[in-house]
């Protein structure tokens, strides 16, 4: 096949290329958010404002890229758009519903009367609880090619859960780096705690996705690919084990190396990721709709990808800057 | 009931929701900068007061609007796959640069706009306020482009279905984009205009009579007494372009049966769709032959026009869109009539000695905007059915085949939320506004204008 040649072929590939990016870096920004709000309840009520301080500046970007990822599936390759979301309709509300009462709160609880505090500091936990769930569940359904048996939803239950307590974890290791003294060790805590929802949902994932579709296990499981693709358990193994060995270690003085488990659980969500996209590619909808009959008209796309190409640079320098200049330890939030 | 209405219920209930805030976040960002740039002009910190009152307005209205609108961008698959189907390729495109031109613009400077004063030299700050008010113009710009076209489509083919994209000029500057873009931006300061003052006007009833208050209320009120008459006019225009391509929607929305000369202007009946008539009619003879035609025997299209031999309606309702475009207008008049008083006022009395009444008036007038616009979406939105995008896709082709119980179960816990947040949202302002009335002047504070500076410590997260 003459790659680059025909439109219709490189181009329903690199925007599938460019959605899954965005998913990506959705994952990573708000699975930290969402696991920042997730630990809420865990944390002194004196810490809570540090806590909700940390992540105050970013939310709002790290949410847009959900808007870019949907936007980019609903752009690129309309007919899966309208057959994941009906198929997801319930856990998308649920996902909406706790996405808006977690935004507000943000704001709600420092501005709101004192005696309200506790009661948005509760919404906040509970949209990032809904929101972190549903994207669980969602994973879940996603694998199991999007139909409702119950097999399926038990397991998507399960991803539920092991993808909520995978979002604390990170959020936990932004804590680490992002804070200081009595509150990082805390959050050394919760990480030490969390790890291992990370490791079991990637170990079930991993284990269930060859065995949903024989295309995707002899995807796996056949010569030389199975070569290609065993750096990707051993690095995540690594990856593990680095993270045991540092949070059993940390704080270290000076605050060196506070970054690392935050690092490494970057690297952990983007190999089980980059895995997961191996096995579906080049499915849109498992097992379903390709990403070539669901792509939208060469012509369309390709307005948007010359768009793109101006505007993503500038997205991730401006982002960059932002995180730049809120470097260093979380301080108290000022409109000043 | 069926899926389509509540489909469409539900659609309704969410964008009503997103629109509000949004319209409140578009004008009341460019009037940050404006208090901004007077601070770093004259100095006087009034100007800084009156920012840092109403920023927390902005990042309150800001996350409401981002929620919501995470909301509305899953709307389209979820409850109208078809549309994206049919109309993909040229609506893809438009809501994508949104997205990467606006939404990434305002997320981000947001953040350093809000919480980064200290941390950026002053006149970094002053450019993260302005993009973040220039994002959210562009958004406007996007989504209103992609709504316009939905009304007036041109610049495209339809192969096998499907609409395809022929000239991205003619779909960008369809013709009703100008004058539903610049009615939106009108509709936006008009709103936040008559938030400024009505907030004012509460904390000077309150006995608050800082500078800053006064300042702000003049703002408002001068602002909102200058738009005014520029949005009528603006209407008026939008209305003329409606009847050329829309005659069906201005029909419903002058309550007008028949087609012909010298037709009357009606200012209030109850039209009735059995009967085909008006009933108790009021009405200022040829005033919609005068305004739409400007001449008094201009022909004006009627309803009766836009039913088939068989007897099939291809016109929209017409009680909604008659009543909630006067509800719209009268609003309008009321603005006018309300902030010319308040300019006089101003000039008769200074901003610190008004009467009360005036001042009940404007506190009673603040969420006025809000309510205008939504009658104007309305008008506009339930005038264009029963098609989705005119003439190409109807919307009950659009809908999903989700079953009803799952929407009107999703409608319910929608509503809820949004009844309790609306009553939340409303609350807190009026809390800063006692809150700022009670505190501390802030005037006791310093602020850097240029170079760095410390302030005072304000409370964590405020
Ligand atoms: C503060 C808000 C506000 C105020 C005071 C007015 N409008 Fe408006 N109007 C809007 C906010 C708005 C809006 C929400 O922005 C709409 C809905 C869609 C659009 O483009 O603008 C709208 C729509 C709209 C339409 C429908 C366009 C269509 O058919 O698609 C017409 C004819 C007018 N307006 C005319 C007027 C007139 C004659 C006014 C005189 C008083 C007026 N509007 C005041
Ligand atoms: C169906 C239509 C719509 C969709 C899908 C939509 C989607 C969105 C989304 C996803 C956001 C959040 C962006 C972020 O993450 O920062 C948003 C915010 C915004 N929207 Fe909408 N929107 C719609 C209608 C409208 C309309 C009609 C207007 C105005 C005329 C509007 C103006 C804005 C503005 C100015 C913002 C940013 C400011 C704020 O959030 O308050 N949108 N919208
Ligand atoms: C923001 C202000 C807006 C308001 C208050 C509003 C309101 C409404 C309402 C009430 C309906 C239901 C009409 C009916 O069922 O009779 C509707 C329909 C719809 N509107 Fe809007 N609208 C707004 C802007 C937009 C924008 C900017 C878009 C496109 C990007 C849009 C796209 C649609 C679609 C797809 C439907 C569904 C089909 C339909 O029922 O017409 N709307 N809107």
């Amino acid at each position: 096949m003459d790659y680059f040649g025909d439109p219709a072929v490189w181009l329903p590939w690199t925007f599938a290329a460019l959605m899954g990016l965005s998913i990506l870096i959705y994952v990573v920004l708000d699975g930290f958010d969402l696991g920042v709000g997730l630990l809420m309840p865990l944390a002194e009520e004196d810490q809570k404002d540090r806590l909700v301080a940390s992540i105050g500046p970013f939310w709002d970007a790290n949410e847009t890229w959900l808007v870019l990822a949907v936007g980019l599936l609903l752009v690129a390759f309309p007919p899966a758009h309208g057959v994941i979301l009906t198929a997801l309709y319930l856990p998308v509300f649920v996902m909406l519903i706790g996405l808006i009462l977690r935004g507000v709160s943000f704001e709600m609880r420092a501005k709101a009367p004192i005696a309200q505090k506790r009661m948005w500091n509760g919404a906040f936990f509970a949209g990032s609880l809904m929101a972190s769930l549903s994207q669980g569940f969602m994973l879940g359904m996603y694998i199991m090619g999007l139909t409702w048996t119950l097999p399926h939803v038990g397991f998507a239950l399960l991803t539920a859960v092991f993808l909520t307590v995978g979002y604390s974890f990170i959020g936990a290791a932004w804590l680490i780096w992002k804070t200081e003294g009595a509150l990082q060790e805390r959050a050394i805590g919760w990480a030490k705690g969390g790890i291992w929802g990370l490791v079991a949902g990637i170990a079930a994932i991993s284990l269930a996705t060859p065995f949903v579709s024989v295309r995707i296990f002899d995807k796996w499981f056949s010569w030389p690919e199975m070569l290609y693709l065993s750096p990707l358990p051993i690095l995540s193994a690594a990856l593990v084990g680095f993270l045991w060995w540092k949070l059993s270690r940390l704080p270290f003085r000076d605050d060196q190396w506070a970054w690392t488990p935050f690092a490494a659980a970057t690297g952990l969500f983007t190999l089980a990721y980059g895995g997961m996209a191996y096995s579906f590619y080049p499915y849109v909808v498992p097992e379903k709709i390709t990403i070539y009959e669901a792509a939208s008209a060469p012509e369309s796309l390709f307005i948007i990808l010359l768009g793109t190409l101006f505007v993503l640079p500038a997205i991730l320098g401006y982002t960059v800057l932002s995180y730049y200049i809120f470097r260093g330890k979380a301080t108290a939030l000022r409109y000043d | 009931m069926d899926t389509l209405l509540l489909s469409r219920i539900q659609f309704g209930a969410n964008i009503s929701f997103h629109i509000l805030f949004p319209t409140i976040t578009i004008a009341l960002g460019w009037v940050l900068l404006f208090f901004r740039l007077r601070f770093t002009a004259t100095g006087e910190s009034k100007w800084m007061d009156a920012y840092m009152f109403w920023v927390k307005v902005f990042a309150l209205s800001f996350a409401m609007g981002v929620v919501s609108g995470i909301t509305m961008s899953f709307q389209f698959g979820t409850n109208w796959p078809g549309f994206m189907e049919i109309v993909g390729n040229v609506a893809g495109p438009l809501l994508a640069y949104e997205v990467m031109t606006a939404f990434f613009l305002e997320a981000v400077f947001l953040g350093i706009m809000l919480f980064g004063a200290s941390r950026v030299k002053p006149w970094v700050h002053t450019l993260a306020t302005f993009l973040v008010a220039f994002g959210t113009t562009m958004s406007t710009f996007w989504i209103i482009v992609l709504n316009s076209w939905m009304h007036t489509p041109q610049g495209y083919e339809i192969i096998d279905g499907v609409v395809h994209a022929t000239s991205w000029w003619e779909i960008v500057f369809n013709p009703s984009m100008p004058y539903r873009f610049i009615h939106m931006m009108l509709a936006s300061g008009l709103t936040v205009a008559f938030l400024i003052a009505g907030i004012s006007a509460l904390r000077m009833l309150w006995g608050d009579r800082g500078e800053d208050v006064k300042t702000a209320l003049r703002v408002g009120i001068i602002t909102g007494a200058s738009l005014i008459p520029l949005q009528i006019l603006a209407g008026d225009f939008h209305g003329l372009n409606t009847l050329e391509y829309q005659p069906a929607k201005v029909a419903a929305m002058e309550g007008n049966w028949d087609t012909g000369p010298n037709i009357p202007l009606v200012l209030f009946a109850i039209p009735d769709e059995e009967a085909r008539e008006n009933r108790f009619e009021i009405a200022i003879p040829n005033g919609a032959s005068l305004i739409l035609k400007h001449k008094a025997s201009g022909v004006v299209p009627g309803l009766n026009d836009f039913v088939s031999e068989d007897g099939e309606v291809l016109h929209p309702r017409v009680a909604p869109v008659f009543y909630s475009f006067r509800v719209m207008v009268g609003i309008g008049m009321a603005m006018l009539l309300l902030s010319w008083a308040g300019v006089w006022m101003l000039r008769r009395y200074g901003a610190g000695h008004m009467p009360t009444l005036p001042l009940y008036a404007f506190c009673a007038m603040s969420f006025s905007g809000w309510i205008a616009t939504l009658a104007g979406w309305y008008t506009t939105e339930i005038g264009r059915q029963p098609w989705l995008v005119q003439g190409v896709l109807s919307t009950k082709d659009a809908v999903s085949d989700v079953p009803a119980g799952m929407v009107l179960g999703t409608l319910i816990g929608y509503l809820v939320v949004y009844a309790v947040l609306i009553v939340a949202y409303i609350g807190v302002i009026t809390y800063l506004a006692r809150k700022a009335t009670r505190g501390e002047p802030y005037s006791t504070r310093g602020y850097p204008r240029r170079g760095e500076a410390n302030v005072a410590a304000l409370q964590p997260g405020e």
